[in-house]
């Protein structure tokens, strides 16, 4: 049922533009890679705050909302370079199950994030229990290790 | 013996050929150092922005430097690792590789521009703790930095590709 509209991704100019050019996949995957850094680094200095391993001396709202506006930058550097990296490979992407392991992640990763981890991260400092900071920080990172890792999959599958 | 003649002879040794072979091992470890992206140049890149004073305006550097260096340094070393052993499984197309050996260059100047930073600029942290806009050295370093390691992390990412290969070399 999907399959013809990953057809048509992949047909498009742009997915046709990309396929048929030498240097654009990898110039774009590496900013796909600049912006993985900075999630990477966004995200993991609040879930190791929330775990109770790192930057403890900051008070967990705080940080939470230093480190959201470069999540949602990075993110969105992210989400644009990998809808073209899909537009080029689409076909691919739909045999693979890397890329669906990468998707069935990725929902749930945003999806907590931008809720229950925000919810969390803003009632810090009495009303929670810490176990409950160090649940969401688990999952998190949990969550966003599968994208990380099932991503860097799709390039060795197919 | 020359460096391509070391790289020859690690090429032949049987851990080479075995992790070059692998059907798991060798994407294990690529991965892993891609993945270690988000722990090594991830926190390098917030600390850089702290510098730029873009984000966590209001913790002091001297407080959050030393929360981040134990991650820093333990990502450095994953880093390090996971590359020694994915240079380890293809050493001579590697050595070879143009992208390779700008990203070597570029790492070794990203270690000078952090040194000058820790002697320089870092030392008298004391001065400029508070400011939310970090000095300009400071602010300099920083730009440095973000410059080199997106170069670095382009430059690592080319190394998979063959445009520029010798014949022959695979």
């Amino acid at each position: 049922m999907l399959l013809p509209f990953f057809e048509w991704c992949e047909s498009t100019a742009v997915g046709e533009a990309i396929r048929n050019s030498l240097w654009l996949f990898p110039v774009i995957e590496s900013f796909h890679l600049l912006a993985l850094a900075l999630i990477g680094g966004a995200v993991l200095l609040l879930d190791l705050r929330l775990l109770g391993i790192g930057m403890r001396r900051q008070e967990v709202a705080r940080l939470a909302r230093d480190t959201y506006p470069w999540l949602a930058r990075g993110l969105s550097v992210m989400i644009l370079t990998g809808i073209l990296l899909f537009c080029s490979e689409a076909i691919k992407c739909y045999y693979s199950s890397a890329f669906w392991t990468k998707m069935f992640a990725l929902a749930p990763a945003l999806l907590f994030t931008f809720t229950i981890r925000r919810a969390v991260a803003r009632a810090s400092g009495g009303r929670l229990l810490p176990v409950w900071q160090k649940l969401t920080g688990l999952v998190s990172l949990s969550l966003w290790t599968i994208v990380g890792a099932s991503g860097r999959w799709i390039g060795f599958s197919g | 013996m020359s460096l391509l003649g070391f790289c020859q002879w690690l090429e032949k040794t049987s851990w080479s050929i075995a992790l070059h072979e692998s059907l798991w091992v060798y994407p294990i470890v690529e991965s892993v150092h891609v993945l270690t992206l988000c722990l090594f140049v991830g926190v390098a890149v917030m600390l850089d922005l702290r510098l730029l004073g873009v984000t966590l305006r209001r913790v002091p550097m001297s407080q959050l430097f030393p929360q981040l260096q134990p991650w820093l340094v333990a990502g450095f070393a994953l880093m390090v690792v996971s590359g020694g052993l994915l240079f380890y499984a293809i050493p001579v197309r590697t050595y070879l590789n143009i992208f390779f050996r700008i990203k070597v260059v570029l790492l070794l100047l990203a270690g000078l521009n952090a040194w000058i930073f820790h002697r320089r600029v870092y030392r008298r942290v004391a001065e400029w703790d508070l400011d939310e806009r970090p000095p300009k050295g400071a602010r300099r370093a920083a730009w440095v930095s973000l410059a080199l390691w997106a170069c670095i992390i382009t430059a690592g990412r080319m190394i998979a590709y063959n445009w520029f290969d010798a014949p022959g070399v695979h």
